[in-house]
Parts: structure tokens; sequence; C-alpha cells
């Protein structure tokens, strides 16, 4: 699928990217301030952990496919 | 999209589609900007995704056929994708709810033989002849009279599905967001015209993958979260037997797939195991999954036979995987669903989840799993997956529409000699008026929703015949163009005989089914299973009596007679067979600890 211009998976990694620092960015502010969203096991900070993971994923792609890449 | 149509025809959907789509009034969820930023954010992707690719549709093996330059893995996740469908999962999730794990079955028997039987054995014949669509195959086979038929229902009930499930996922955001029907309807349809219209069957395929990723990214920490509130899978079974004991939930078996099957009456779907292994594993399941073309046309984009043949078998893994964040939501949701006042939810049918009662119905059960888990951002991520959800199987009916419509129908019978550029004008055509098209058929059920069912009943009538009449073409020599011609009206005929004979007459179920105890989830497998069986029949006898086609006219279509071409050998890690043999044991062991 990348054997011409820019692949799927780099599309994928820039979403997640954007998608974890924003997911991130509030389970940080959650720790930050103590102010916990009203849902279950929100103790847990699942935007913290969850977040990140996107986050990694998503540099990952889009590292690793990034356009211009030789070898994608 | 037709994943919510294949899970519901080809799958046997649990309740009808305008069952589905009756919630209560108070929108479930309300998103924060942060959500709504998420998913404006996705429509910028596919947005951009589409004007990046439209300079590489310029020929019709481009648009149409993506260049034939998909991995294996993209066309597998696409593949499997094209069947994901938002409010299938909502629906399963549902059906989880009400019927426990026995819903997995159309995740595991119900889909993935037939995806080992499409990548190892139907996929040469599909590949070697390079046709651009299965009704091609059929002209190829059968000639022009098969393809036609076969191209003009495909592409009729494509659109008209198309546009059903436009308006119920209009519903669904309506219901759970409080989002305006227009809105939905309108916004969606804009962008998906946009982007395949630009990109094509690339450009569909590209945000079938992106989407399959949103679906896993946004859905899967709901079980996650639900397993550790439970305590794990034995806390959860623990909890429920508790439920049960109490009178809390109603009595029955949730977790075992196999146990309750011997006999039509032991189990809440009221079908028996014969049912589930031939009606829904080979019938239904084959019928969809190996003659479809919104699916088959995914793999057929793939770069090589072996990536062909390999597409299906990673497609077959990750829809193994899909019950771990459709059906366990479902099933979590019996135990961890609880009232403002702490005591447990009950999720009742459809006809009691009337406005003002206060009440949700089962369907509502994966949403109300995500509200209970998802904060700010995360809850965005998950509409965002079902969103996608709907937006990618939209764009895999387009697409699919404009290419048999391209090929099957404008080719052969109205323009037949034209410059490739004209065809790629028609299909970018084609795509837009496949959506306007669709957004009539939205507002015509807008204004009469029962004609829902009979669009659902309308696209069972073909699938089950097709496929008794390929299997018959591609693995017998001997079958002719009549005998082929015949068994698909034959089978199709048997197939509405026999849904209008329990319509009529509801009694007639008991003969249909084979049993007084059987329940109408039961007559969708034994309808299909009894029109592949006339179709593959009829095909038989008729071919007896004519003349079969020379051998060398069957090279690349026919079992037998086709010299396939020999492929370069790889590690093993990278062998279609030895994959297909893992797919097998996780199947059968999925099976065996839930049986």
């Amino acid at each position: 699928m990348h054997s011409s211009g820019i692949s799927i998976w780099f599309f994928i990694g820039v979403l997640l990217v954007v998608y974890g620092a924003l997911i991130l960015g509030y389970g940080i502010f959650e720790l930050a301030t103590g102010q916990l969203a009203n849902v279950v096991l929100a103790n847990l900070h699942a935007p913290v952990w969850w977040g990140a993971m996107l986050e990694a994923l998503g540099l990952f792609y889009a590292i690793r496919f990034r356009p211009g890449r030789a070898g994608k | 999209m037709f994943g919510l149509l294949t899970g519901s025809i080809a799958g046997g959907f649990p309740g009808s589609l305008p069952a589905l789509l009756v919630f209560s009034l108070e929108p479930l969820a309300r998103l924060g900007t942060l959500d709504i930023l998420v998913i404006a954010l996705y429509f910028a992707m596919v947005l951009w995704i589409g004007f990046y690719l439209k300079g590489r549709s310029n020929t019709s093996e481009e648009f149409f056929m993506a260049g034939r330059e998909m991995t294996a893995w993209i066309a597998g996740l696409s593949f499997v994708s094209a069947n994901l469908g938002s409010l299938e999962l909502m629906g399963w999730a549902g059906s989880a709810y009400q019927y426990g794990i026995l819903a997995a079955h159309w995740y595991w028997v119900g889909a993935i033989p037939a995806m080992l039987f499409l990548g190892m054995v139907m996929m040469p014949f599909y590949y070697v002849c390079k046709t651009h669509s299965v009704p091609g195959y059929l002209k190829l086979r059968y000639g022009e009279g098969a393809r036609i038929v076969s191209a003009v229902s495909f592409a009729f009930m494509t659109v008209l599905m198309s546009g059903v499930n436009m308006f119920a996922m209009a519903e669904v955001m309506k219901v759970v967001l409080g989002w305006d029907l227009n809105f939905s309807i309108i916004v969606s349809s804009l962008a998906v015209a946009a982007y395949v219209a630009l990109g094509g069957l690339r450009s569909a395929i590209f945000n079938e993958v992106l989407q399959f990723i949103l679906i896993w990214g946004g859905a899967l920490l709901v079980p996650i979260l639900g397993l550790v509130e439970c305590h794990g899978w034995t806390g959860f079974k623990a909890r429920l037997a508790a439920n049960i004991a109490s009178g809390a939930t109603p009595a029955g078996d949730y977790t075992h797939l196999w146990r309750s099957m011997g006999h039509f009456a032991d189990n809440p779907m009221g079908i028996h195991w014969t049912g589930i292994v031939f009606g829904l594993g080979f019938a239904i399941s084959c019928g969809y999954w190996t003659t479809d073309f919104l699916v088959v046309q995914r793999v057929l984009a793939a770069n090589s036979l072996r990536s062909a043949r390999l597409a299906p078998v990673i497609g077959s893994f990750f829809k193994m995987g899909v019950p771990f964040i459709v059906i366990l939501p479902g099933l979590l949701g019996l135990v961890v669903l609880q009232n403002g006042d702490g005591s447990l939810m009950h999720l009742v049918g459809q006809n009691l989840a009337t406005p003002g009662s206060g009440l949700h119905s089962y369907n509502e059960v994966l949403p109300l799993m995500m509200v209970r888990y998802m904060a700010p951002g995360l809850l965005g991520l998950g509409i965002t997956a079902l969103i996608a959800g709907f937006m990618s199987g939209m764009a895999g009916n387009v697409s699919a529409f404009s290419a048999v419509w391209t090929y099957d129908i404008y080719q052969p019978l109205i323009v037949k000699k034209a410059r490739d550029e004209h065809y790629v004008a028609v299909g970018r055509w084609a795509t837009i008026i496949g959506v306007i098209i669709s957004i009539g058929t939205a507002y015509l059920v807008m204004h009469a929703a029962g004609i829902m069912d009979y669009v659902q009943a309308l696209f069972s009538f073909f699938i089950s015949p097709l496929l008794g009449v390929v299997l018959m073409g591609m693995f017998w020599k001997r079958a002719t163009k009549a005998g082929g011609f015949w068994g698909l009206l034959i089978g199709t005929l048997t197939s509405i005989g026999l849904w209008a004979w329990v319509y009529i007459n509801p009694a007639a179920l008991r003969y249909v089914a084979l049993s007084p105890d059987a329940k109408a989830m039961a007559e969708n497998m034994y309808r299909a299973l009894w029109s592949v069986i006339v179709s593959i029949l009829v095909t038989f006898v008729v071919s007896l009596f004519g003349k079969a086609r020379p051998l060398a006219e069957l090279n690349g279509l026919v079992y037998g007679a086709t010299i396939l071409p020999k492929e370069e050998p790889v590690p093993l890690y990278k062998n279609e067979w030895f994959w297909t043999v893992i797919a097998i044991v996780v199947f059968f062991a999925l099976n065996i600890y839930f049986w």
C-alpha cells in the first residue's frame, strides 16, 4: 500500500498522536487538579494511560511510516 | 455497512432494524468541547485523505481496484472492517445482554470458516481470472445474463441499504447525543461522497483501516474497565450467578456457546446446533463472506495472489477478537449497570423502552457502558468510533456500487467502448449519485420505517442462492450457463417463497426450521440453507441436460481446469497455510473454552 505516496499508517499515526495528546493532556489536568470526571473507576485515571498508549502508538506509526522514509 | 445488514441478514440479526432504533427520549450522553474536537478531527482527517488520494485515482484500475496494490494487512483489515458497522456493534452488544454469549456465534462459527474458505479455496479463482467484481466472475463463468441479474440486484440493494443504514445511524445519533436527523445525514453523506468520489476504492479502504483502529482504540477500554470492576472473568461469572440466584437477572446460561444448543427449546434464541453450523456457518456466512462484492472487492485489490489469500486469514484473527469489544461489554452490562439509586439496572425489550418509561432498551447497552467509564475525550473517541463505523460502511457501499454500476451495467449495456477516463468519470458520478439515492432512501424510510424490514429481507433473498451457483461454477466443470441461471432464479424464488410462507402463516416456521420450538432467529438460517441446497440441486440437474463448455475456456475459473501461478517460497511466518492452521486452532480453542 505504501509503494507510492504516503502510507495509510502515517495518517493513522498522525491522528493517534493528536488524540493521544488531547486525552493525555486532559488526564494530566485531572491528576493535577484532582477534578475527576463523573465516571466509574475515575480513580484509575484511564485518560492518562490510555492517552499515553495512543500517543506512543501514534508516534511509532507516524515516524515509522513518515513520507519519504527510505525502505517504507 | 452492510455491517448492519449483513449482521442482520447474512448474520441473522436479532430483531428488526426499526426495533434497534427505539431508544428513550433523553440523550444518553452529553459531549464536552474535548469530545467535539475529537470528532471534528476525524472528519478533517478523512477529508484530508480524500484530497490527498485524488491525484492517485486517475485510471479505472486505480479508482475501482485501488491499483491492486494493497498489502495483505491493508486488504485484510479493510475486509473485516467493511463488515464492522456501528449499528451492528450496538445491536450485538444488546443481544449479548439479552441472550448471553450465544451472540458470539455470529463472529466465530458464523464468520471464521467462511473467511478461511474464501482465502484458501476460492480466492485463487477470483484473483487469477482478474475479474473486477463478483458479477464479473459470473459473466466469465455463466455468461452475460447471470452477470446482469446479479449486478442489477446488487447495485439496487446496495444503495437502498446504504440509505436505510444512513437513516438508522442518524436516529442513533439523535437518541444517543440528541443530534438533529438532517444534520447527521447531510454531514456524514457529504463527507463520504467527497472522499470516495475523490479517492475511489483506495480512499474507502484507507478509511476502513482508519475506522478499524479507531473502533479498537475507542471501544476496547470499555471491556477492560468492566473486567477491572468485576475483578476479572471469574469475578463476573460469580456476580452473574449471584444475580441469577437472587432473581435479579433472568435465569439462563449466559456464558456457554454450545451447551444449550441441543434442542430449540433449550436456548432463548430458539435455535438448534444444526441451524448454527449449517445454516449460519455455511449458507449465510459463506454467502456473505465469499460472494458479497462489498467485502470481496477489498481482497481483489490485493497486490498479489498470496496477499489476496492471506488477507482474509489476517482478517479472521481480528474477527475472532471483535466479541471482546462487542459481546463482552454486553455481558458485563448484566452485572455492572446501575440505576441512579444504586440498584441493578434492567434493560428491556424495545417495546417497553417507550419515551417517558425511564427504561433503556437492550440496544443501548454499549452507549451506556461508554458513558459509565469514559471521561471527556475518551467518550469523544468512542463516539468517533461509532461514526467512523457508519461512514466507512457507507463508503464501502458506494464504492462497491460505483464499481458494479460502471463495470457490470454501464459498460456492457450502455457505452461499450470508451476511453478509460470516461469510465473513471462515470465511476465518480456513480459515487455521488449513489449517495444521493441513499439520502433519498433515508428520507423515504424516515416517513415509513416499516420499509426497513422489507429491505433487509429483500437483500437476504439474493445472497444464499448466489453462493450455491458460485460454488457449482467454481468446483464443477460440468456446470452450464443455463444451470447457473436457473439455479440462481429458483434458489432466489425458494428463499422468497419460504419467507412469504412464514410471513403469511407464522405456524409454517415449524416446517421451515424443522421444529415447533424454533423461533424467528432460526428461520433465517434454515431458509438460507434450503435456498443454497435448492440452487445447487437445480444447477446440477439443469446442467446435466446441457452441453458443458470446453475445458480450455474454464482456465482461471474452475477447480481442476485452472493452472495457478507458482509463487515464490516464503518463510513459514509469511505462509498463508501456516496462518490458516493457527486461525483454525484459535477458532477451536475459543469454542472449546466457552463450550
